[in-house]
């Protein structure tokens, strides 16, 4: 995916502390030298292509509810079936298949610590696999995005 | 500071998860995005950008940004690093390690002992595995000899993936 410089510039900078002001767009134009229009078609065409997953607000679990990365250990054979259980579960907002033994990894997410308990519980009931269950004890870096190489990219 | 204390004295009231379910996907592209938001919820612009600012003085909005999905970017190969570091030595480490340019997400979790021994966790991106082996054992480096156990989870498929959905 190539993109050009001001694409680039706006990913690069706006990653994270996208103003938060009466006018954002105009504000992060006359930061790249580009017009508020500009930007404004830039971002949108970035979001069409769906190399922008989003521009928006990034909420935080813990203020908003509770969640949790959990791990399974699906035997092949039925790691299709296990994974569309897993998604069909409430509040799992997340499941990736990874190369190890516990080969699936999903985050569950709940109102509240007691409703994520009950939803894991259930879960884990239905699978019949054991759960492992990771909460955070400590952040070191949440989720700021990285820096991105852009010439290292295809 | 009273960060902490202000955090968890602050309260979702109605209006507030209204603003979280109209935004969560994204703020209207538009020149006044609040007047726009404002007009869907039947709330004065000022008020929305307000609520807005107010969610992230109090932690509830972490970031606002023009979020990038690595994947599409070309960052095909996404490798959560997991480490069995000391007790006593992950804190200073973690924030190390979580400082790395190429690290994305940096936590420590509970070991599951004897499933699960790893307590580091650090999520590494790149567009070729070898890049992620690269960066992985920087990371390995850097924890030294109080790292006894290290290995890579690779990703193989997505099989699902949104941001937070707040429900009513």
């Amino acid at each position: 995916m190539r993109l050009d410089m001001a694409d680039r510039q706006l990913i690069d900078r706006y990653q994270r502390d996208l103003p938060v002001s009466e006018r954002p767009y105009e504000d992060m134009a006359r930061a790249l030298g580009l017009t508020e229009e500009e930007v404004i078609e830039r971002l949108s065409a970035l979001q069409e292509q769906q190399i922008l997953s989003r521009v928006g607000p990034v909420f935080e679990h813990s203020q908003a509810g509770a969640s949790l990365l959990a791990a399974v250990a699906a035997p092949d054979e039925q790691m299709d079936l296990v994974a569309a259980r897993i998604n069909r579960a409430p509040g799992v907002n997340h499941n990736y298949a990874r190369e190890h033994t516990y080969n699936l990894w999903f985050v569950m997410t709940a109102p509240n610590g007691d409703i994520l308990e009950e939803r894991l519980d259930e879960l884990e009931h239905h699978l019949k696999l054991p759960m492992l269950r990771l909460p955070m004890v400590e952040g070191y870096h949440i989720d700021l995005g990285f820096d991105i190489d852009w010439e290292a990219l295809p | 500071m009273s960060t902490s204390t202000s955090r968890s004295d602050h309260q979702l009231c109605d209006r507030d998860r209204e603003l979280i379910l109209a935004t969560q996907g994204g703020l209207p592209l538009v020149p006044d995005p609040w007047a726009e938001l404002g007009h869907q919820l039947a709330m004065p612009a000022d008020e929305v950008l307000a609520r807005f600012q107010r969610m992230q003085e109090t932690g509830i909005i972490r970031r606002v940004a023009a979020v990038p999905d690595h994947y599409k970017l070309g960052y095909r190969f996404n490798g959560m690093t997991v480490s069995d570091v000391r007790d006593e030595a992950i804190t200073e480490l973690g924030k190390k390690v979580g400082e790395l340019p190429f690290v994305s997400h940096c936590y420590r979790r509970p070991r599951h002992l004897p499933y699960w021994s790893y307590n580091l966790f650090a999520m590494v991106h790149g567009t070729s595995r070898d890049e992620v082996e690269n960066k992985a054992q920087q990371i390995r480096e850097l924890l030294g000899a109080s790292c006894s156990g290290h290995t890579i989870l690779y990703s193989s498929a997505i099989l699902k993936k949104t941001g937070l959905r707040l429900r009513k």
